[in-house]
């Protein structure tokens, strides 16, 4: 069992806004600065969807995982074990094994790119890399649809631990990825002076800034000033708190793993009880060209398994399960084929995701991969249809455009189909 | 005198020995021939035939197609600060802002690209920003930064700083930095800085690493996603993948103990005997896997066709030297390098991206591009002529402010760039580093330039991000996020560039006997090469209020307004 964890008041933030008021009297600064703290109480009850990403870096073998195929001269010597969903998975995710009645598994994802940056970008976007575009990645878009759920989050609405995710492509730089490291100590916080004078250089600041801006040269002008209003939201924030991985509990940091993966998922457990919409953690190490088995039997699987179980327990006693969409993939998977290093390449022919929770299935599996593992069998899906089962179970109309800088309009999940077996 | 070097050059490489001394004579000999062609061609936008003109015809010929107008030309002040972040990495000081606006003649601009290009003064500079440039593409930011590297950041950058310093023609360059062999750390026996490039990718899986960072680099030719399959929008097939891939396939990176310890403290490059896959080594062959699992054998063969030997024994034949000169004769050798400068200069390449030249990947201004190649080529690779006729040439000129007449022309929304006018791009870490540090009077101990990159590449390690593939992918968190902004508020880098501290610039600039509104604009110059607007200089009147008078005080909250600007970190 998890202690509880209250979100600290602070009144920094109050007594900073409270000054600046005076400042801008002072100055007539016209830099608008934060949310104002006009929100209601009954915003804050609404139900606030989020959705956190797992990401596994490199590329993980999803057939010694999630969808084993023992006995088969590609299976590797992994055995099945029983879960409480309705299907089985690796013997080395026990204690995962007690949590897939809250997921379930896409065991017929087929996608095309099998390089580590072009599979990324489309993993994390939807689209195949164009040159000429920069579409945005999942966690900007999600940000961005659910933001007006929450009008009293004053950190970033995109959070990433550990990793670098994807960038906002052409929703702009306020809806890049806030990227932190998973001891949640960011540098440079820490203010140098009194409010008071902080307050008087902004004010010059946004003189010259507003100056540039107004003289057409080009959009980073205005990018800058946004991400300016983000930072010192961010400065002066009690929700900072939700970095503060350190103020839980031994026994609880303990369950989620002290590690950065381990203790990544529970600052993501906190970022989305402060109310962040998307948080992404990262878990590298899966590109295994050689070694496989031992690299995941000792190393990888022992992390994943504690920290991702303790995050869903977690989430599902809490009572955030329901609203939080929690996934696990990576840029594609890994060869059937062992090769000679008894290692497994990269393959993204036929492989696993995980998904669930915030209104996705729990305990089943979506498809099937023929008796070797090199094939789907069943209709294959792709990263548009996961994001956009992600985006329905969440609320979000998939009839939601964008249109680029260039006018082209682009749908939300790339007109990506519902998953249907994750949807009830 | 020229072409009895060029022919002297060809000779060389047709030698079927390369004897190290020989490789000396050529060098020296080569730094002859810079200065000479270095004189000989002066880029003038008047001279009808010069590389320069036939930019400024060809961009102006696209504008007319497309029915857009150029801005009009920058003002002199920001485009001076454009000319030094660009060719010297950092802004300039206000010393050389007031030469370059003071000085009224005609040919002014001209005349400042040759200073810092040609100027003694400026080489050391001149050689470590492009060392430093070039160092990123070679090895990436995080390149040697990690614990198990056999990369020495170091060494590479020692090695990149000497070749610009002698302006070592470009194709000098690539060939050896495709051919290196040596030791990788200065002041061990062997040493030789280009081994740095490809000394990590050499081991790993098969040399594919090396594979794709030679073709891309050096050729435009973007082969990685060929290696598994062929590519569906890529002329390459999956056998000329491994055809590239066989050159390196004699080249191993030995690990060099710390005397006594299991620690790693250098590595060496070298070409050994290779005994083929198939165990032959006089006809040594490597295998790769077709998709359905069929297997075919692969020997070493250019991309345009061009077979070599197929014996592994090095004393018959060196794979990578018959490689660099296969590389040399490339016709997309000037090409990449033509669109790499362009890029670097003017916010975007010929092609996006920059290093696909590919046919499925159509550039903006082909005639040009193609014909920018010959005419460096021609001038023997020399990388300054390459510069001068991109900082003189108008697209470079003009301001970059939109006009009506060419709003449409904004590559960020995914249009193809017409260059009608200067694309504004923040500045690299590194840039805003060296303006901090060298111009802007930090107290940051100056140390030597070597020791200077070293600080600031620990200083950069807080935005690069890895992503922990075995390709050793990675992004920076630098390009205006909040990290960023927040080293920008409250960082150290910041604080000391605005310390008031005795000796300071600011602390000088506070107690010379100049009225207060003469030492804001002073601020303003150096940080914006531009003076103070009335409302800037009204707001100084307040501040200095709030600071009850003191005028140090308001310098410094004016200067880190100024630093925290967007018009200071965009360049513009």
């Amino acid at each position: 069992m998890m202690p509880s964890f209250l979100t600290p008041t602070g009144m920094t933030r109050r007594h900073f806004m409270k000054h600046l008021a005076g400042a801008s009297a002072m100055l007539g600064s016209s830099l608008a600065l934060g949310h104002s703290l006009r929100v209601h109480a009954d915003d804050l009850k609404k139900s606030k969807k989020s959705a956190i990403l797992l990401w596994m870096g490199g590329g993980p073998s999803t057939m010694d995982l999630w969808d084993l195929k023992p006995g088969a001269i590609t299976g590797g010597p992994f055995q099945q074990i029983s879960t409480t969903g309705d299907m089985q998975i690796s013997e080395h995710l026990p204690m995962m094994a007690k949590q897939m009645h809250h997921m379930s598994i896409v065991r017929s994802m087929s996608t095309r790119e099998a390089d580590h940056n072009r599979g990324r970008y489309y993993m994390h976007t939807g689209y195949v890399p164009n040159p000429n575009i920069e579409y945005p990645s999942y966690g900007s878009v999600l940000a961005h649809e659910l933001m007006h759920q929450r009008p009293e989050l004053e950190i970033p609405p995109f959070i990433s631990v550990g990793g670098a995710s994807e960038g906002p492509g052409f929703l702009g730089m306020a809806w890049a990825p806030f990227t932190v490291s998973s001891n949640g100590r960011i540098r440079n916080l820490e203010m140098q002076l009194n409010e008071k004078r902080l307050i008087q250089r902004m004010s010059a600041l946004d003189l010259i800034e507003t100056g540039f801006i107004s003289q057409q040269r080009g959009s980073a002008a205005e990018d800058h000033r946004k991400v300016l209003k983000k930072t010192l939201d961010l400065m002066t924030s009690a929700q900072m708190q939700a970095f503060r991985v350190e103020q839980e509990p031994e026994a609880v940091q303990e369950r989620y793993g002290k590690n950065n993966f381990g203790q990544g998922c529970l600052m993501a457990r906190r970022l989305v009880e402060s109310g962040v919409p998307f948080v992404e953690v990262d878990l590298g190490g899966w590109d295994n060209h050689s070694d496989i088995f031992n690299t995941l039997k000792d190393d990888r699987l022992p992390v994943l398994d504690r920290a991702m179980s303790a995050l869903i327990e977690d989430l599902a006693q809490r009572e955030l399960i329901n609203d939080t969409a929690v996934l696990w993939m990576g840029e594609f998977s890994r060869t059937p084929n062992i090769n000679a290093d008894t290692g497994r390449d990269h393959w993204a022919r036929a492989w696993s995701v995980v998904a669930g929770g915030g209104g996705i299935k729990g305990g089943t599996a979506v498809g099937e991969t023929n008796e070797d593992g090199t094939s789907v069998i069943t209709e294959p899906y792709s990263s548009e249809d996961l994001m956009a089962t992600v985006c329905k179970a969440l609320g979000i109309s998939l009839e939601t455009t964008y249109t680029s800088k260039s006018g082209r309009p682009m749908k939300i999940a790339n007109s990506g189909k519902i998953i249907q077996g994750l949807l009830s | 005198m020229a072409s009895n070097l060029k022919n002297f050059y060809q000779h060389i490489f047709a030698a079927s020995f390369f004897a190290v001394t020989l490789v000396c004579c050529t060098v020296t000999a080569w730094a002859q021939t810079e200065s000479a062609t270095g004189s000989g061609s002066t880029a003038s936008a008047e001279s009808d035939n010069s590389p320069t003109a036939l930019i400024n015809s060809e961009i102006s010929n696209a504008w007319n197609d497309h029915g857009v107008k150029p801005s009009p030309v920058e003002e002199d002040g920001k485009w001076c600060r454009r000319v030094y972040l660009d060719v010297l990495g950092r802004i300039p000081s206000i010393a050389e802002l007031d030469a370059f606006i003071k000085d009224k003649s005609k040919d002014k601009r001209e005349k400042l690209v040759e200073k810092i290009l040609n100027d003694p003064n400026y080489t050391e500079e001149y050689a470590a920003n492009w060392s430093t440039v070039w160092t990123n593409v070679l090895i990436g930011r995080n390149g040697g930064m990690e614990d198990d590297t056999l990369i020495s950041r170091e060494g590479m950058m020692k090695y990149l700083r000497d070749s610009f310093a002698r302006n070592k023609p470009y194709d000098r360059m690539v060939y050896e930095l495709v051919t290196a062999t040596g030791t990788t750390k200065p002041g061990t026996d062997k040493f030789n800085g280009a081994s740095n490039f490809l000394v990590m990718k050499v081991n790993e899986e098969m040399a594919v690493q090396a594979t794709a960072a030679v073709s891309k680099v050096f050729l435009g030719l973007q082969v990685q996603c060929t290696q598994c399959h062929n590519h569906p929008f890529n002329q390459w097939k999956q056998q000329k993948f491994w055809e590239f891939n066989a050159f390196f396939r004699q080249s191993r990176a030995l690990r060099r103990f710390v005397p006594g310890g299991r620690d790693i403290d250098h590595a060496e490059l070298i070409d050994q005997d290779f005994a083929g896959e198939g165990g032959q080594p006089s006809e040594a062959e490597i295998f790769y896997q077709l998709r359905n699992g069929l297997t075919k054998v692969a020997f070493p063969v250019f991309v345009d066709g061009t077979e070599i030997g197929k014996s592994g024994f090095v004393s018959e034949v060196n794979r990578r030297l018959e490689l660099g000169k296969l590389v040399l004769q490339s016709e997309f050798l000037p090409k990449m390098a033509v669109n790499r400068m362009w890029s670097h200069f003017m916010g975007y390449g010929f092609t996006r991206p920059i290093d696909d030249l590919g046919p499925h990947n159509p550039s903006s201004h082909p005639e040009l591009l193609e014909k920018l190649g010959v005419e460096f080529k021609k001038a023997s690779y020399d990388n300054k002529a390459l510069i001068k006729w991109i900082v003189l040439s108008q697209p470079y000129q003009l301001s970059s402010r939109a006009i009506k007449d060419n709003q449409k022309d904004d590559p960020a929304s995914g249009e193809s760039p017409k260059f009608t006018h200067f694309y504004t791009r923040q500045m690299q870490a590194e840039q805003l580093y060296q303006s901090l540090v060298v111009v802007a009077g930090s107290n940051a101990s100056r140390g030597t330039l070597e020791q200077q990159q070293q600080q600031r590449d620990m200083w950069l390690r807080q935005f690069v991000i890895a992503f922990g593939t075995d390709e050793g992918d990675e992004a920076t968190t630098f390009n205006g996020t909040i990290p960023q902004a927040l080293m920008m508020f409250n960082g150290e880098l910041v604080q000391k560039a605005t310390s008031l501290d005795k000796g300071s610039w600011l602390k000088q600039l506070a107690d010379a006997p100049t009225k207060n509104q003469e030492k804001v604009n002073q601020l303003f110059l150096v940080g914006l090469a531009r003076k103070a607007r009335a409302d800037e200089l009204a707001v100084s009147v307040k501040l200095l209020q709030a600071r009850e008078g003191k005028v140090d005080e308001m310098l410094q909250d004016m200067w880190w307004a100024i630093l925290n600007s967007n018009e200071f970190i965009i360049n513009h």
